[in-house]
């Protein structure tokens, strides 16, 4: 026997009057993987993981998280959750040390639990030597590990985490996914929203592509390159978009699909030099050219005709 | 029920920590100010002016004190209920942070109006000890006076959180201060008797909280009767913060959780 999904999503549906948030979508999130909502801004990522957070009720469709119904056993269900929102909401008035204290509180620890714990949390989140620091001028990167360390706080089964790296720098981004990767290692199970292909690709086991409120995909990120793309991918720029025009008549039949964007032709092949060759034998001169692997930025381009970041 | 809401009054007194000093000196320094003002400085005025039956004889001081300990404890209830509750809701988003924990939404209204309530206190305690030592306020008659006004603070306090709740932001309070909180301090009897104004603003005063809660005061502190009975002001007092309280966690919920 297999352990029980920790979410089951059945045709679950969020309405905002005549907006429809999430459309009726169907998923499972199992205990231990690392589990991806990827779309992009307005997809109905966050939508879904507010019901999973039990603050926001279904409109239609059916949820249980942690085999509860969040209608019904909402604190039951949010005393085993972590929850990491889209924006930090620390207390900026209190200590680091303060933040994690008032929260565990929430939680009706123990004090002498929570002494203990939050020392623990400290290092993991590595601001120790913040501890008694305001949280007001941290920097970005330090109010993320905070708000995630205090998600932390209850030792959560499940830990939801809206769009934990949007906004931050690169190297505060990799810091912050080194963390991730511990808890996922210690068999914490996550539910991460991104519309960072990257992060999708680094943290998800698995992952759901969303699109206007719907799941147009499901699987592992190697399953749906697979599935929906080709190996590697030529990325060639023109000068203008008479140049690309012409451009694109001359080497259309060298690829597997050819999307032309607004600002580069992307050629879908299995070997990209080998396209690349047969593009300058035939006269065609780009600006660049860039031979890539595939990933889940043009799983999605391929599954909606758009790109998952606004460029 | 009870176990979250006194989660989130802890959690509210942490965060008072951190300023009481300057709470605990400016509730003292008001009431000090305000009674050598209006009470010596106005009051000597007033004393000396033509005689009416307006005071029932009493010094203006001594007319003043209890009712502007009550008006100050409105004014903390209302102030607590409202720019802090709106930065929880919506600028820093503290109570999102609090209802993902077990917290639930009820017990997060029932815990910042028992806060409100501590706050009400200090602030009655403060102008109370003041006007003794000043000899405005009858010693043996406070915990009478403060009883009243922890009545009006709760009164206050709770429709006002259903109030911010609904508000989109920091304009809606604004108004409500401009056109409800501001003229309940000036109008309500609190400086001068309300039958000195024209006869339709003591209907108009008979809505509002404060009025009741000044009469109460008077009565407590200086046994004078009030123009209704006791009981009755008491009730009006009552259903105020009754029907807050009943609208209170519906807002909160339709705001926190939609």
């Amino acid at each position: 026997m297999t352990d029980p999904p920790l979410v089951v999503a059945r045709g679950l549906t969020k309405r905002f009057g005549d907006f429809v948030a999430v459309d009726g979508i169907d998923f499972e999130v199992e205990r231990g993987e690392a589990f991806g909502l990827l779309g992009p801004n307005g997809a109905g990522k966050s939508s879904t993981m507010r019901m999973i957070a039990t603050v926001s009720p279904p409109s239609a469709g059916t949820l249980q998280v942690l085999g509860h119904d969040p209608a019904t056993d909402g604190p039951t269900i949010r005393a085993q959750l972590g929850v990491v929102p889209q924006q930090d909401n620390l207390d900026l008035e209190l200590t680091v040390r303060d933040n994690l204290w008032v929260y565990g509180r929430y939680f009706d620890m123990p004090r002498a639990t929570l002494r203990g714990r939050i020392d623990e949390l400290l290092e993991f989140a590595q601001l120790g030597e913040r501890a008694n620091h305001m949280v007001e001028p941290l920097s970005g990167g330090m109010k993320r590990r905070l708000t995630i360390a205090r998600a932390l706080i209850n030792e959560p089964v499940l830990l939801l985490l809206d769009e934990p790296t949007t906004g931050l720098d690169p190297q505060a981004r990799h810091v912050l996914w080194d963390r991730l990767y511990r808890l996922r290692r210690a068999g914490t199970t996550l539910v991460i929203t991104t519309h960072y292909m990257e992060e999708a690709e680094q943290l998800c086991d698995r992952l759901v592509v969303m699109d206007k409120g719907r799941v147009v995909a499901m699987g592992t990120p190697q399953a749906l390159i697979t599935e929906h793309s080709t190996r590697e991918v030529l990325e060639l720029r023109f000068g203008d978009d008479a140049e690309q025009a012409v451009a694109v008549g001359k080497i259309v039949d060298l690829a597997d699909r050819l999307e032309e964007l607004p600002d580069r032709v992307l050629l879908y092949t299995d070997d990209a030099d080998r396209a690349l060759g047969t593009v300058h034998d035939r006269g065609v001169r780009p600006d660049s050219a860039l031979s890539r692997r595939s990933s889940l930025e043009d799983v999605f381009l391929r599954l909606t005709g758009r790109t998952l970041v606004d460029e | 029920m009870n176990a979250g809401a006194l989660r989130v009054v802890e959690v509210e007194a942490r965060a008072y920590r951190r300023t009481w000093r300057g709470s605990v000196f400016s509730s003292l320094l008001a009431p000090l100010l305000y009674l050598l003002a209006m009470g010596v400085g106005l009051g000597t005025l007033v004393d000396r002016g033509p005689q009416t039956d307006a005071l029932a004889g009493l010094d203006y001081v001594a007319f003043l004190a209890p009712a502007l300990l009550t008006a100050s404890s409105m004014q903390t209830a209302a102030s607590e209920a409202t720019w802090p509750v709106m930065a929880g809701i919506k600028w820093r988003g503290t109570y999102a942070a609090a209802l993902s924990t077990p917290v639930r939404v009820g017990e997060l209204v029932a815990g910042l109006a028992m806060w409100n309530t501590v706050r009400v206190l200090m602030t009655a305690m403060a102008f109370g000890i003041v006007g003794v030592l000043l000899g405005a306020i009858d010693a043996g008659r406070l915990p009478a006076l403060v009883g009243v006004a922890l009545l009006v603070g709760a009164a206050t306090s709770a429709p006002l959180l259903a109030y911010t709740a609904s508000v989109k932001d920091a304009p809606g309070l604004s108004h409500l201060y401009r056109y409800g909180i501001v003229p309940a301090f000036l109008f309500s009897g609190t400086f001068f008797p309300v039958d000195q104004l024209p006869d339709w603003a003591s209907v108009v005063a008979a809505v509002v909280p404060l009025w009741h809660g000044v009469e109460l005061a008077r009565y407590a502190a200086l046994g004078l009767p009030p123009a209704w009975h006791p009981v009755a002001h008491g009730g009006v007092l009552l259903g105020w913060a009754a029907a807050g309280a009943a609208l209170a966690t519906g807002r909160f919920r339709r705001r926190m959780t939609p």
